[in-house]
Formats: C-alpha cells, sequence, structure tokens
C-alpha cells in the first residue's frame, strides 16, 4: 500500500474522515432520538425529556397487539427461510453441477427478481393474488416474499457448492452411498456454512422487507415492519412515544438476529448478494 | 462413446436418456425445476399477467391506461417527482462513496466500519422514515445543534418536503452503494497502482489514469443497482415527504390505482411504465459503459 505523506493528501484524508463522521454520527443520533423518545414521558422544545418512563412499552404492546404481530412475523420469517432455503439449496446444486443448455438463460431468469425492485414487480403479483384469493392470508404474505428469497439464496450458494471437490461425492458413491445418504452425510456437512450463511441473510432482509409484505399483507397477516408503517402513517392517532416504543421493539428484534448474521457472514454480503464475483 | 455405440437403434429408452445425460439433463439437473416453477408461477406469470391486464383498461380502448397517465399531468409528473429524487441522490452517494472507499481500502480493520454502514440497510426504509421524523423535524436535535451552533436562527424545514426524502435516500442509500463501490475497488490489483507510483505518477493521476479507468464499469453497476433502489422509493416518500406533491413518486401513483381506485389495470400500466423507465436508464449507463476498458485487472487475487 502506498501512503502518501504531503500536506495536501493528508488534508484530503481529514476530509473524508470528516464525512464519515457526520454520516456515522447523524445516524446514531437517529436511533438514539428513536429510543430517548421511547423512554420519554413528555419532550416537547428541550435537550432531553422531562422525564423518564418505560410505560410506552407497554401501552405499545397492547395498543399495536404486538405480541400477535410478532407471532405473525416469525411465522413468516420461518416460513420462508425454510422454503427459500429447500428450493434454493436443490436449484443452485443443479445449477451448480450440470452444464445443460439454457443454463445462462435460467440464470438470468434468477437473477431478474434481485434486479427489478419489489415495488415494481410487487404491483402485478399483489393483483394476481388478490385474484387467487391467496393476498390477504399468510400464505400470500410468504409466497410473496419468497420471490426475492429464492433466487437470492441461489446465487449465493451457487459459488459455494462449486467450491467442493465432486470427487468427494464420487468417493462416497464408490463407497456405496445412494442419494439420500450422500445428501445426509456428506453434501449437508459441507454445505451447512453456506447454507446457514444465506439463511441467515435471507432472515435478515424478510424481517425489514416492507414493500411486498406492505402489498400483499391483511389484516392478521402483517409483519412488524408494516405494522410500524401503518402507525406511523396515522400518527397523530397516537402519542409519537408509543409509535417510537414500537419502531425499538423493531429494531431490537432486526438487530438480535444481524448481530447474529455477522458472526457467520461479511456485512459485505449483505449488500453484494454473492461472493465478492470478478467485476466484469 | 456409450451414445455412439448405442446410436444405431434410435428412439430407445435408454438412448434417449444417455444422449439427454451427455447434454447436461439427469436425475441431478431436474432438482433445478421446483425452483423454475417456481419463478414462473410468482415472477414471470404476474409479470405478463400485469402487462397484458394493462391494455385493457376499465374504460376505452386497449392504449386508454396510458393515455390517461400521459395526459394527467398529476400522474405523468410522477416520473419527474421520481427522477428529480433518485438521480441527484444516487449522484451524491456515488460521489461520496467513491473517495472514502479509497481511503477505507487502506485501513486494516473495516469490519467495524461496514458493520456500521450496514445498521441503516438491515433496518430498514421505514424504521429510518419514522427516526428521521424525530430527528430532523423542528424541535429535533438536529435543528437543535445547528441553532446551538449559532448556524441558523430559525429551524430549518427538512421534513414533509423534498429534503426529508432526500436525508432518508442518502442515509439508506449510501451504505449500499458504499459497499458495493468497496468490493470493486479492493477488486483491483494494488500492484498496478504500484508501478505507477514507481514511474512518478502522484495521487491523482493515479486515480485518474489507472483507477478510474479500470473502475468505470464497477462504478456503472454500482450506480444502476443504486438508482434502481431510489427509483422504488416508497415508504420514506409517503412519510417524510409530501405525498400529494413533490415527493409523489410514481410508486405512490401504482400503489394508489390498484388499493385506492382498485383500478389494478391502471396500476399494472403505472407498473410497467416504471420497470420501463427504470430499464430504459439502466440500459444508457450499461451501453456507456462499453465506451471503456473491460478486460483483466484483479491480478493474481482472482
Amino acid at each position: 500500500m502506498i501512503r502518501d505523506t504531503t500536506i495536501g493528501s493528508k488534508l484530503w484524508a481529514a476530509a473524508i474522515w470528516c464525512v464519515v463522521g457526520f454520516f456515522v454520527l447523524n445516524l446514531f443520533a437517529m436511533i438514539a432520538t428513536v429510543i430517548t423518545s421511547s423512554f420519554a414521558t413528555r419532550w416537547l422544545g428541550t435537550w432531553l425529556p422531562a422525564g423518564w418512563t418505560t410505560r410506552w412499552y407497554s401501552s405499545a404492546w397492547s395498543e399495536f397487539q404486538l405480541w400477535d404481530v410478532l407471532i405473525v412475523t416469525f411465522q413468516v420469517v420461518g416460513a420462508v427461510v425454510l422454503i427459500s432455503g429447500a428450493l434454493g439449496v436443490t436449484a443452485a446444486y443443479a445449477l451448480a453441477r450440470r452444464d445443460f443448455p439454457g443454463k445462462r438463460l435460467l440464470v438470468l431468469l434468477f437473477l431478474l427478481p434481485l434486479l427489478i425492485p419489489p415495488i415494481t414487480f410487487g404491483i402485478p403479483l399483489a393483483t394476481v393474488l388478490y385474484q387467487t384469493g391467496l393476498a390477504g392470508t399468510f400464505w400470500g404474505v410468504v409466497a410473496a416474499n419468497l420471490v426475492p428469497t429464492v433466487p437470492f439464496v441461489i446465487l449465493v450458494m451457487i459459488p459455494f457448492i462449486e467450491q467442493i471437490d465432486p470427487k468427494i461425492e464420487a468417493a462416497a458413491r464408490v463407497f456405496g452411498a445412494n442419494t439420500f445418504k450422500l445428501f445426509i452425510h456428506v453434501l449437508l456437512p459441507l454445505l451447512l456454512p453456506g447454507i446457514l450463511a444465506a439463511l441467515l441473510l435471507v432472515l435478515v432482509r424478510t424481517i425489514a422487507m416492507f414493500e411486498l409484505t406492505f402489498l400483499v399483507a391483511g389484516p392478521t397477516s402483517q409483519t412488524l415492519v408494516v405494522a410500524l408503517y401503518y402507525a406511523v402513517f396515522a400518527a397523530g392517532v397516537r402519542a409519537v412515544q408509543s409509535i417510537d416504543a414500537m419502531a425499538v421493539v423493531y429494531m431490537a428484534t432486526t438487530l438480535v438476529w444481524l448481530v447474529i448474521a455477522l458472526r457467520f457472514v461479511n456485512p459485505t454480503q449483505i449488500v453484494t448478494r454473492a461472493k465478492q464475483q470478478p467485476a466484469h | 462413446m456409450d451414445a455412439i455405440a448405442s446410436a444405431t437403434p434410435v428412439e430407445h429408452g435408454p438412448s434417449l436418456r444417455q444422449r439427454l445425460a451427455a447434454r447436461g439433463f439427469d436425475a441431478v439437473t431436474l432438482l433445478v425445476v421446483p425452483a423454475v416453477i417456481f419463478i414462473l408461477l410468482l415472477f414471470v406469470y404476474p409479470f405478463a399477467f400485469g402487462f397484458i391486464l394493462s391494455f385493457e383498461p376499465k374504460a376505452g380502448g386497449w392504449l386508454a391506461n396510458y393515455q390517461r397517465f400521459f395526459s394527467d399531468s398529476y400522474l405523468y409528473d410522477t416520473i419527474a417527482n421520481t427522477l428529480w429524487l433518485a438521480v441527484p441522490t444516487t449522484l451524491v452517494n456515488l460521489l461520496l462513496a467513491v473517495p472514502i472507499a479509497f481511503r477505507v481500502r487502506l485501513m486494516r480493520h473495516q469490519r467495524l466500519l461496514t458493520t456500521i454502514l450496514v445498521l441503516p440497510i438491515t433496518l430498514g426504509t421505514v424504521l429510518v422514515a419514522e427516526g428521521l421524523l424525530n430527528y430532523l423535524g423542528p424541535q429535533g436535535w438536529f435543528n437543535r445543534t445547528l441553532m446551538t451552533i449559532g448556524l441558523i436562527s430559525q429551524p430549518l424545514k427538512l421534513v414533509h418536503n423534498y429534503w426529508g426524502v432526500f436525508a432518508s435516500l442518502v442515509i439508506t442509500g449510501f451504505p449500499f452503494t458504499f459497499l458495493l463501490t468497496l468490493s470493486y475497488v479492493t477488486g483491483i490489483d494494488p500492484a498496478l497502482e504500484q508501478a505507477g507510483a514507481t514511474l512518478g505518477a502522484n495521487a491523482w493521476q493515479r486515480f485518474r489514469y489507472i483507477y478510474l479507468p479500470l473502475l468505470m464499469p464497477g462504478f456503472a453497476i454500482t450506480f444502476c443497482l443504486s438508482f434502481v433502489q431510489a427509483f422504488s422509493v416508497f415508504p420514506s416518500a409517503v412519510l417524510l415527504g409530501e405525498p400529494a406533491g413533490i415527493t409523489r413518486v410514481i410508486s405512490i401513483a401504482a400503489y394508489q390505482a390498484a388499493f385506492e381506485e382498485y383500478d389494478y389495470s391502471m396500476a399494472s400500466a403505472v407498473a410497467m411504465i416504471m420497470g420501463f423507465v427504470q430499464l430504459a436508464i439502466v440500459v444508457a449507463v450499461l451501453a456507456a459503459r462499453g465506451l471503456f476498458y473491460r478486460g483483466p485487472a484483479t491480478g493474481a487475487k482472482g
């Protein structure tokens, strides 16, 4: 690495760190505002609230039926994680191990739901789901959320499967393993770190997936992020602190999983979907 | 070899199977089928359905939805409103991300910073909108700090207008742009820069003549992905912006057509227009990418 020592480059570096600092400072201040407000008795026109209380949490808990919403959220997320894992890993295995005509077309097909933003394909999707009567139900929400997550799992898993030596599988075959045994005793243990990483990323993304859930959810199939949106949208009906308390519950739910996920994945993987691919 | 040997008795089961296997179709390939069916059912079919539905309006000829969209300024202005938000924020994010990525690539411990930056992405747009509503509000800490320092005497109006949405797009969009940029920047072999330095190029020259040409394709992709994210802005435009005025973006128009007017045909038409505008810009940017060098630059790191 080259390090410049001229005054100009030092000033430049200092300016850049100031921008980063400003961004991070504002980010934390924004999060701190929400947390402070959720514990405030009354907070108008001062730096800090007049007093502290935890009663907003109990009121938010009952007003927004947070317990039901949390259960629905975890059921949706759990179903999405399991189904996208099952569909995604099997498809990724086929795509990683076999070369067949039309494979590039298939990969492009799996890439599209990740490149097109959820609102664009969510509206036609919601239309179809409303016509089939699936929208508003639990499975409608799960189905909509699966559209970007299945391709995500496939694209994360393909490079992971490709780096496992096929000779290991051939050796297992030689020793008489059938497909099921091969999968349980050979492939699964080898693939487990990759599957875990992919599914944790799916989990984090699904908790925060607003658009698709919003477009297809009914009153009983709302996830936490959609409930939060409606609460903010109807601000004025309820105390700000109560909404902030709900936001803190949402943050806590997301951050717990983010912390777990970060033990197994590199933070950049949340953005760049596959293992660092070459730029060309 | 087997395929040739058994090629004489044509149209027999085993031979067909072997021929298919030779081209890559066997039991393992079939594992891809469930996922393909799923994508066809829930992605391709709805898209095709929406496309056809958009030509079957509630009233009028087959193009009535599109005619209505492009004759009603309340509808066609949404394209300009969205672009007016998405293009500046994407450019700001990219212009901020590049120098920072160049600085961060020299760091040993990038993980802390990348973890902090991943926060707004994982928290999602709704929470950022909700947080900024308090933080940037007239009584929020941001205005309060500026007033204490003495930069302003009256609180700035930063929410329920253009700047609120702008701020939320920077807060959620910058980390995304930055992490993508960082992965491109660190993918370039540092030996190229060292060679430039050996020949006496200063920092600006090394950036301008070595990195910039190599990174242009990566920047084009980063721009496209960030732009597409910003173009489909929805929750923050409603919560932080002025959803009936300057931040009435195209996704709000699509949503209102579908869930307030229950005109799914019109909603599909708006969604198709939205997709088309995105696609047009992405294709234009990627075509411009072809003007630059595209070759190996990753070195042995691979």
